[in-house]
């Protein structure tokens, strides 16, 4: 129990340091969103140093952060000044969109990951083996940018699957199972770049953890009792070969909501990704700090998952914390 | 210790790939900034040995292209005459190596223009951008992982050595640094510098938000391996001999984290490539004329490209080579770290 509790006091630890840090990064930054508006003749000065004066930008660092917890605490997160409303719901409906997309590959990811891993230790340095490490080698290779832009252009010259947003037109007039379907329609292309981005680094994981038990003499041991492969591999390899794996999921899980930013952003998925450039180019401060502190939450979360995980599926864990 | 062959090898191809693309001038038939106005969105041309008439040229060839009847945007080729390939042909200047001035191109055309990766949407060549892009990119992941492992290098040194409270200190923040997603900390790094400033400015300042952002894994990889070197014999009989911690550092301690430190490179490298890439696709780094890798590829933003002008996303696929000599580095690499380990963990328990 002190081992859970002592990582969750590191967790939260790790969330007040970032937006401590995230804080200092916004005071070096030159220029607020008002700037802009000060160009405009439609605008007089008085109406910006009023602006200015009401989201308190002038106020020096710590009060401004001092204001901004607080309004953490109420849920709102500090206020967009582009969006004219506070950051958290915003946020909110945006981290939805992408965790619809993420969650949706990253199981499907690991689906594919553990038995193609299995499968390729099993026949560890024959030719499908091989062949398989060669192909995780070249998805590793092409660049999660290239790979969503080659996607896109198979796409558009096929003219088999919509290129980019989350909903149909018409999407408001369907019905709710034709509405499922309009959305899966539309997260074909961007679950594809996901998956084929995130598998190649589970493939060799997994391969790895699993060749490293397979040699162990318990498995020597229970194939000679005649255990059948399948048990053999799935029932005594993979959860000896677990822990590694834990720690993989766990940071699968972290990077639900930062990973996917570059292919939501090309696939103009309506995700956090898209908001967070929008807003670091009109420099809407607290929405990008707000989405900093969201994925990092996200991370942290994650690892956290990962220990909890490791907890209880590894009694050599539990042992070790409670004798210290 | 002699270095394995598949090190060897891939150390090789890189140098190799590099070469190329420092030699951006001699092997890109034109200037990455030079506009042929008439020709925009020019498809890539394909070299010939067999005429349209079915004879055979010694020499390889090409057919310019000229738009298709009623059409602005098509093109065919016009067969009319072949244009001879020549090579070691005179053309623009350039500085080879940035300072020797020079004017012999690899390949080139008297009488037309040939685009072997098509041009852009200003008539410039893609095949002279993706090489001089390279040199753009490929500095940048090289310096940027540079700062980061000199910044990791010296605050794992003082954590490692010092210890006490520098130590937790430092390693705190280094955990702080690993809790942020590290593309969206480079994303808010950015967001508060200038937007708008000249080409080499821009250059430099991501450089240095790159290799900002990353120390953290090199500085907890360091400190181990400091951590555990300076306890071995040879650095405590010369410190019992009265060596000065800095004179035990560099000559002693620092050159175990050689290899540490050689891995990360290998990884680092292209990761930085890619966050260039990334930054200059978004318009938040490298801006035009100057070509980039990234921003090379920003022009795919557009639906009107994707639809019509394929050949714009060849570089994207010019660029896995590069990718692949890193990887295939650091896996070596990594590998002969391990085997390093058991070999000295065995002789460990010889003795």
């Amino acid at each position: 129990m002190r081992f859970l509790l002592r990582r969750f006091g590191h967790a939260l630890f790790l969330l007040a340091g970032v937006s401590v840090l995230a804080f200092l990064f916004t005071s070096l930054a030159p220029g607020t969103y008002f700037d802009e508006m000060r160009l405009s003749p439609q605008i007089a000065p008085e109406t910006v140093a009023a602006l200015r004066a009401q989201y308190g930008v002038d106020k020096p660092l710590p009060v401004r952060y001092m204001s901004w917890l607080n309004s953490v605490l109420r849920g709102r997160m500090g206020f967009s000044f582009a969006y004219n409303s506070p950051v958290a719901p915003l946020l909110l409906v945006r981290a939805r969109n992408t965790l619809v997309l993420t969650i949706t590959s990253t199981l499907l990811a690991w689906a594919i990951a553990l038995p193609l891993g299995v499968w390729s230790a099993e026949r560890l340095g024959q030719l499908p083996d091989r062949l398989l490490s060669w192909g995780t080698a070249i998805l590793l290779v092409i660049p999660d940018l290239a790979l969503a832009l080659g996607l896109l252009v198979f796409a558009v010259r096929t003219g088999w699957f919509p290129t980019g947003g989350m909903a149909s037109v018409d999407f408001e007039t369907l019905s709710p199972l034709n509405r499922l379907r309009d959305l899966a329609f539309h997260m074909i292309l961007p679950v594809t770049a996901l998956v084929l981005s995130s598998l190649p680094l589970l493939v060799r994981h997994v391969r790895a953890a699993v060749a490293d038990v397979l040699n162990a003499p318990f498995l020597l041991a229970a194939m000679g009792h005649g255990i059948p492969r399948r048990t053999l591999l799935y029932r005594y390899a993979l959860p000896a070969a677990a822990n590694p794996l834990i720690s993989l999921f766990g940071f699968s899980i972290g990077v639900l909501l930062s990973g996917s930013l570059l292919i939501e952003v090309v696939m103009s998925w309506p995700g956090l990704g898209p908001l967070l450039l929008e807003s670091i180019l009109a420099r809407d401060l607290y929405v990008v700090i707000g989405g900093v502190l969201f994925s990092t939450l996200f991370l942290v979360g994650g690892n956290f998952l990962a220990d909890l995980l490791l907890y209880w599926a590894d009694p050599r864990i539990r042992t070790e914390s409670s004798t210290r | 210790m002699k270095a394995p062959r598949a090190i060897v090898k891939w150390l090789i191809t890189l140098v190799v790939l590099h070469g190329i693309v420092v030699c951006a001038g001699f092997f890109a038939p034109y200037d990455p900034v030079e506009q042929d106005r008439k020709s925009p969105y020019l498809p890539p041309m394909r070299v010939h040995f067999l005429g349209s008439n079915g004879d055979l040229h010694a020499r390889p060839f090409f057919y310019s292209l000229k738009p298709r009847e009623g059409s602005f945007d098509q093109y065919e080729q016009d067969t009319t005459e072949p244009h001879p390939l020549k090579f070691f042909l005179r053309g623009s200047h350039y500085r080879l190596l940035g300072f020797l001035p020079c004017r012999t191109h690899l390949f080139g055309a008297e009488n037309a223009r040939i685009y072997l990766l098509g041009t852009d949407g200003y008539g410039r060549d893609q095949l002279s951008r993706l090489l001089f892009g390279g040199q753009v990119s490929l500095l940048a992941g090289l310096l940027g992982a540079g700062i980061t492992l000199l910044i990791g290098l010296c605050i794992g040194a003082v954590a490692g050595y010092y210890g006490g409270w520098t130590d937790s200190l430092l390693m705190r923040l280094a955990e702080l640094f690993l809790a942020l997603p590290w593309l969206y900390l480079l994303f808010a790094i950015r967001a508060f510098l200038p937007l708008a400033v000249s080409p080499l400015k821009a250059f430099f300042l991501i450089i240095v938000v790159i290799g900002m952002v990353g120390w953290a894994r090199p500085a907890r990889l360091v400190r181990g391996v400091v951590l555990s070197s300076k306890e071995r014999d040879f650095v405590r009989a010369a410190r019992g001999f009265g060596a000065t911690h800095a004179y035990l550092l560099c000559r002693h301690i620092l050159p175990e984290t050689s290899s540490v430190l050689l891995t990360q490179a290998a990884i680092l490298i292209p990761q930085y490539v890619l966050a260039e890439m990334t930054l200059s696709f978004l318009g938040l780094g490298v801006p035009e004329p100057v070509p980039s890798w990234g921003n090379l590829l920003s022009s795919l933003q557009q639906y009107s490209v994707l639809v019509s002008y394929w050949w714009m996303y060849l570089p994207a696929l010019a660029m896995a080579p590069f990718f692949l000599g890193y990887l295939g580095l650091a896996d070596s690499l990594q590998e002969r770290g391990e085997e390093y380990k058991i070999e000295t963990r065995s002789l460990g328990n010889l003795t």
